[in-house]
Parts: structure tokens; sequence; C-alpha cells
């Protein structure tokens, strides 16, 4: 079967962001980008299905501008057989996204879509349930085991309170939690023989999408600072100051 | 404007979190009904009913709904939130799993996590594991929006007197099924909603010592929770981590024992109002954010704590 991976340029996850001095957003100038966690996870997932034999071709597919071909060429040094970037400049909304994907959905027919459950940079955790719905695709959201049988797949879920499973019919979408897989990393070899897969750009007029969104960001602004606070030296000046001080205890 | 706030729940009891919501529901204002979804849920639609500020509630119970399975409950969302301006559900595992499919079904975007309400249509919300706040406006018809509970107080639990009306709409895919869940057993309180929590980190070494915390957990009356790291080791499963892929808490007291202090843990506690670290690292980044700090071997300094309590 065909799975498509969604992916997503953002901020790599160890820089510490700064809010631009005029609040209009986070300063990305000259910040290390990187795939986001999740869709690594996600990537993972899908080349696993294939090295499985449950899997016949990979598809990264991601929204966003024409230098996220990096992240393209990185799922495609991971396993994946051919990538599509349906190029927008613009930040897009969740929804704007799914639609997009749903539109890519639509022509590529594959019977599971692998996203990460949210990206780090928005922390939306919403694309995979919107494309669900759009598609009218059963969702295994916030995935640590998929198993495929036949023309269903199982997927246990972490939620609240611990693990839940649930059967899905295929076609389906399932989106990645942390704990599903380590992913691995890309070789040198493989790295090379991904420049050469194919990669196809989109716009999202080809898919007859429109973007736009009914939520505007009016500003961007640093949280409060919490500044360090004291350094006791025992645990029973620590008690005291609980007890005494911030009366917590 | 009429709100439809979402319970949480588990079919037996009506969780913390919805009171959460309901206050940011109430920051908006307007009336707010409460839809209660699941099997055998009529003690949670008498217990929503009783809180305070709702007008009415809605109960759909049904066998379609009994485990929350989205397929089902976001096309029964979708269908009765036509008629309201707000949707609004607690950012818990079940909120976001169906909310942004009740956003999508009615063709709206969703607001993620609020943590504040500045006007009906203008509110606060986190980025970036939380180092950035967004202030974001929505001209949505219908505004379809996940509330984080630990940015709103609870309202009263008692007080009010809704009626309860029953749901006879019955949304069934017939896409998706529940096979089984594993729910962690513990008599501490529960994460989200405790007042102290104490938190192990890699430097516990093992599930074992986190006996330790245990102790301490139960003198404070507090719950216990984990980073990644600890979570990832197999020390404790994975319900216990706080962070930004994890639970956000903010507790009165927060205690990082073993911690350093990423940034995606940092996400999940900095907004407890006294935060306390043991650590013998003196340059763990989680010193630059605990109002007291001990550099002390942990081994040592949580028993000793655990007997002075």
């Amino acid at each position: 079967m065909k799975i498509l991976v969604a992916v997503k340029r953002v901020v790599d996850y160890n820089v510490k962001v700064r809010v631009k001095a005029d609040n209009s957003g986070v300063d990305l100038a000259n910040v290390k980008m990187s795939m986001n966690p999740f869709c690594e996870i996600a990537v993972e997932e899908a080349v696993r299905l294939k090295e499985k034999g449950v899997a016949t071709e990979i598809i990264a597919v991601t929204v966003g501008p024409t230098a996220a071909q990096e992240q393209l060429r990185t799922a495609l040094a991971l396993g994946a057989d051919r990538a599509v970037l349906v190029e927008s400049a613009e930040e897009l909304s969740s929804l704007a996204i799914a639609k997009l994907l749903k539109g890519v959905v639509d022509k590529e027919q594959p019977q599971l879509v692998i996203l990460g459950k949210q990206a780090i940079d928005s922390d939306n955790n919403q694309t995979g349930q919107m494309l669900a719905a759009l598609s009218g695709y059963a969702q295994g959201t916030f995935a640590s085991e998929v198993a495929v049988d036949g023309d269903k797949v199982k997927v246990t879920r972490e939620i609240d309170g611990g693990l839940q499973t649930v059967e899905l019919k295929l076609p389906a979408i399932v989106t990645t939690d942390l704990r599903l897989n380590e992913p691995r990393y890309a070789s040198l070899p493989n790295i090379m023989k991904a420049k050469k897969k194919p990669l196809e750009t989109l716009k999202p007029e080809d898919l007859g999408v429109s973007t736009s969104s009914t939520v505007t960001t009016l500003k961007v602004e640093a949280p409060a600072a919490r500044s360090a606070g004291i350094k006791v030296k025992s645990v029973d000046e620590l008690v005291d100051k609980l007890k005494n001080e911030a009366k917590v205890i | 404007m009429t709100i439809l706030v979402i319970a949480e729940h588990n079919n037996a009891e009506l969780n913390a979190a919805t009171l959460n919501t309901l206050a940011a529901a109430a920051a908006i204002g307007g009336d707010i009904d409460v839809l209660v979804a699941g099997e055998g849920c009529s003690a949670v639609a008498d217990a929503a009913a009783k809180a305070a500020g709702v007008s009415k509630v809605l109960l759909a119970d049904n066998a379609a709904y009994a485990h929350q399975l989205p397929e089902n409950i976001a096309a029964l969302v979708a269908e009765l939130g036509k008629g309201y301006s707000h949707i609004l559900a607690a950012a818990s595992t079940n909120g976001k799993n169906y909310l942004p499919r009740v956003a999508a079904l009615l063709d709206v975007d969703q607001i993620s996590e609020i943590i504040a309400v500045e006007s009906a249509d203008t509110f606060k919300r986190p980025i970036y594991a939380g180092n950035a706040i967004a202030t974001v406006q929505s001209s949505a018809a219908i505004k379809v929006i996940t509330v984080r509970a630990t940015g709103f107080d609870a309202v009263a639990a008692e007080g009010g007197s809704a009626s309860v009306e029953a749901v006879s709409s019955v949304q069934d895919a017939g896409v998706s099924s529940f096979v089984g869940e594993e729910l962690a057993k513990s008599d501490r309180p529960e994460l989200a909603g405790a007042k102290i929590v104490v938190s192990g980190g890699r430097g516990m070494q093992n599930g074992d010592n986190f006996e330790m915390l245990y102790k301490v957990a139960d003198k404070l009356g507090a719950a216990v929770g984990a980073s990644r790291a600890a979570v990832d080791a197999g020390f404790v499963p994975n319900d216990m981590q706080v962070g930004q892929t994890g639970k956000i808490v903010a507790p009165q007291l927060y205690v990082a024992v073993g911690i350093s202090g990423a940034i995606q843990h940092l996400a999940g506690m900095k907004d407890s109002k006294v935060i306390v670290a043991i650590n013998k690292d003196e340059e763990a980044p989680i010193f630059q954010v605990a109002d007291y700090g001990l550099v002390a071997d942990l081994f040592e300094a949580v028993p000793e704590l655990e007997s002075k309590l």
C-alpha cells in the first residue's frame, strides 16, 4: 500500500527562540531549521512499514516555502520514495494546510497518512485531525504503536490516564507521539541518493484550495520572565523557606 | 452569544478540567450550554448541571459515544454546534483529539490551548513551547477553542441548577472501534490538577528510586511527575510526563528532582507558583527558574526532606 507522510520545516528544537522587538513574531532570521521532531517519527514509521513489506511506496509531502525542499530531501534520505512540495511563502493555518494535504490525498490515494501530532513552533496539534475530517477517514492520534492488519490498522494511543487501543478502517490518518519509535540517521550514501529522487512542486492554486484564514495574530510577546531565586544550603533551610516564606506546605 | 462547552468525563465522573473550561467560557460571556456525550453518563450530566454559570446541559447518551471516538463525537458536536458562537473543550488528549475534527467539519480554524481571554474574539496562547505568547483574533462565525486548564481558575462545582435535556441524535461513522485501554492506577491526586507536584528526572537512575519521591509526595499530598528522560528510560509510565509533549501543570509547588530543565520540560511547569530544584549540577538550567535551589545529591537530600516534612 501507499503511505503519505507529511513533514514540516520548523525552527530546530534546541534553539531558544527570541521574540522580535516589534512584537510581530518570533525572529527566525539565521536560526537553524530542521524537520519537526514528530514528523521525523512519522517518516521513520512509514519506512519501517515498508521494511516489513506492508507499504510499497512512501510519498513525503510538505506545505511550505521553497527552502522546505531541504526537509523533503531529508525524508527521501531516510527512505521515502518521492516527494511533493506544496509551495507557499506565507505561514498558513492548520486548516489551510489540511485542505492542501487533502488535495494531495485525493491525487495520490494513499491507504495511510502519517503526520506528527504537533509542530513544535505553532504547537497547534490540529492538522492530522482536520485532514481526517475533510477526507472522512478515521483517525488514530498520539500513536505509540501502529499495526496494519489487512484492511484495518490497530493504533495504540497515548491518552491522559494511560494507553488506549482503537481499530480503524483503512484508509486512515495516524499522528505520531514521541514514543512511537526512535528515528534513524540518514547515511551519507542515502543523502546522495536522495538528491536523485523525484520532487514535484505544486502551488495551492493547482489543488484548487483557498488558503485564507479567519485567525490573525495581533502580537507575539515574550512570556513573563521568571527570575532565578535563591540557593539554599540545606534541606532544613529548604523546608523552613517553603513553610514560612513561600507558605506552600 | 451562546457558548457550547463539551464536558470531559469518564462516563462516571465529571473531570475537573471541565470547570476550568467553564471559567474560560464565563470570561467570554453569554449563555453557556454543556454537552455531555458518552454512555451511561447521566451522573456526569447531573454534575455538570450543578456547576456555576451553566444554563443548560445536553445529554447525548449512546453506545456510539462510549469511548469518545472522535469520528462519532466530532460529527455530533459539529451538528449541535452550528447554532453557537463558541465551542470550547479542555485541551486534554480527548479535547485535542476531536475538536480540530469539529472545526474542519464546520470549515473554521481552531485556536489551541488558550491561556487567557482578552475579548469574545481575542485570545492569548503560548507558541514555541511556551517561549512566546501570541495574541490571536478570530473572525470565524463559530469560534472553536481548546482551553489550557491551568490558565483559568475553576468555577464552583456546586450552586448551579441547569436543566438537563436529552439529545436524540446518534452519529456513528462506523470507521473506528474501541479495542481496549490500559489506565495507570494511582491513589495520589491527578497530575494536571494537583496543588503540589514532585517530579523526577534522569538523575533518579532507575524506577525503584522513584519510591523515594512517592514517599515525599504522600507526605505532601502531592502528585508525582517525570521528565521525558525518566519516561524514555522506562523508570515510570508516560502518562506521568510533564512538558511540551506531556502534561502541562501549574501547581502551587513544583519540586524538580534530578531534572536538568530542558526547554521542553520547562514548557510544562514554568507557570508553577513556587519551583524547587534539587540537583547536584550547579549549572543545570532548572536553577534559572527555581525559586529555591538546593545543590545536593538527591539520594541524600530526598530521604532527608521526607524525614523533615
